[in-house]
């Protein structure tokens, strides 16, 4: 029988650490290109807010921050939903899960993407003004595109780490991957046999990606010429 | 809140009355699994730049598979995973080790960083400048006498910047220790949660020290390439 006829849960439990890295990966994404934003903006009460998340957030282990923002969302909800005399609203734990983590992930996000915004010659920016562009559709036209190039073996690195760091969910009681294994293995009591499929199915889900992140990286450097030797 | 950090800080900072606990269980994890992982990583770095497939793709392997996998997996693996073996439960000597939290903890962290630290040396090899090689042969050095006095040297210098990187990720990795029931800083903390259900001020707490705990090891390995790689440094007029 397929897994013992765990099958199913570990299956189960596969797509929702695939969701939810993904989800995270989406939201971290948004917040670090916001960040690099603020981070390199000309008002300074931006940069410093931008500094002090990137700072706090790089400074303590995600497993903590993990549990802080996990509980306290839940607790802060409940407050403001007493003191306007509603019905207590229970956050999903998936979506806790990728705000969590999104949050987390975005400090990483805004170093990786504030380097790379760097790295575009501002010639690029003013040709664009230039040519009478919004400040919108430079960004799409032509730093986005640009700075992709520079951005993405930082990107790579930081969806290994984020994967990964999903394992930890299950911690905040989410039925992932690693919940999902180790429930079929107490049950069936070969814990040995299922904590080892979980970490070849991880070996599988960075393997995969790292192919996926290695053609889009030619993708995205393409008519570049490196020096050869 | 005063008599939360008053009942506390003790358990916080070293002990709760018998054993090391918190900040002081969390540098000792730590220390052990990067002391370890170093005097490790050093010869499998040179391994893994080997001319013969066999050696480097050995370890490449096992580079492979333990940064292909969490952390949380791994300690999940060894404690949990090797003890519900029969051979390990009969086994006296497996079975005194894999008992103990702590000794699974160390074992694994030193596994994992080895992994992380022996591609981070064998990346600062492969860049050794080719002259500083053919000087070393043309002195007439045997392979073992140019690693110990030419490459090894200035690769573990070149590598200090990534190397830093890998031991503060170290110190954030070591707080899923609790799941191997070590009382470190995080397993304090949920403790107090516990018992007090004041989620922030419990993680608030442990997130401070952590942070304290990052800038220090920021500083001493700043310290420490000011003194190791000062002729990196740009030069200064």
């Amino acid at each position: 029988m397929f897994l013992q006829g765990y099958g199913p849960l570990i299956l189960e439990g596969t797509t929702v650490t695939v969701e939810l890295a993904i989800s995270s990966l989406l939201l971290a994404f948004l917040i670090g290109l916001a960040g690099a934003g603020a981070k390199l903006s000309s008002n300074r009460v931006l940069r410093g807010i931008a500094g002090l998340y990137t700072t706090l957030i790089r400074g303590v282990p995600d497993l903590v921050l993990m549990l802080l923002i996990f509980y306290s969302l839940q607790t802060q909800l409940n407050n403001l939903t007493e003191s306007l005399s509603l019905e207590q609203i229970d956050i999903d734990p998936m979506l806790a899960g990728a705000i969590t983590l999104g949050f987390i992930y975005g400090a990483y996000f805004t170093e990786t993407f504030r380097g790379a915004y760097l790295s575009v010659p501002r010639g690029q920016l003013e040709a664009a003004y230039a040519f009478g562009m919004s400040r919108w559709r430079t960004f799409r036209r032509i730093l986005f595109p640009q700075m992709m190039r520079f951005a993405l073996p930082g990107i790579s690195n930081n969806w290994q780490v984020m994967l990964k760091a999903t394992a930890l969910v299950s911690i905040i009681g989410l039925i992932d991957l690693v919940k999902s294994a180790q429930d079929a293995g107490k049950a069936s009591s070969d814990l040995f046999y299922f904590i080892s499929v979980c970490g070849v199915i991880y070996l599988l889900l960075t393997t995969l990606s790292n192919f996926v992140l290695r053609w889009l990286e030619r993708r995205y450097s393409m008519g570049v010429r490196e020096g050869e030797l | 809140m005063i008599e939360i950090i008053e009942q506390y800080w003790k358990a916080y900072l070293w002990t709760d009355g018998f054993h090391w606990t918190g900040l002081a269980m969390t540098t000792w994890l730590l220390t052990l699994s990067i002391a370890f992982g170093f005097v490790l990583s050093v010869p499998l770095a040179v391994a893994r730049v080997s001319q013969n497939r066999l050696v480097s793709g050995a370890v490449w392997l096992y580079t492979y598979v333990f940064r292909g996998t969490p952390l949380f997996v791994q300690l999940l693996f060894v404690y949990t995973g090797l003890y519900s073996l029969q051979v390990v439960r009969d086994t006296e000597v497996l079975n005194a080790f894999f008992r103990e939290g702590f000794y699974c903890t160390v074992l694994t962290f030193t596994l994992n960083t080895c992994a992380y630290t022996t591609e981070i040396f064998a990346g600062a090899i492969r860049a050794t400048p080719y002259g500083e090689i053919e000087a070393a042969r043309a002195f007439g050095m045997s392979r073992l006498t140019m690693l110990r006095r030419v490459v090894l040297p200035s690769a573990l210098r070149r590598a200090l910047p990534a190397y830093s990187n890998e031991v503060i990720l170290m110190l954030h990795a070591t707080s899923v220790a609790f799941a191997a029931t070590v009382p470190d800083l995080l397993k304090i903390a949920r403790d107090v949660n516990a018992a007090t259900y004041n989620t922030t001020l419990a993680f608030g707490t442990a997130g401070l020290l952590y942070l304290c705990l990052s800038f220090l090891l920021i500083w001493l390995f700043r310290m420490a390439e000011n003194r190791w790689l000062a002729y990196l440094a740009p030069r200064k007029h």
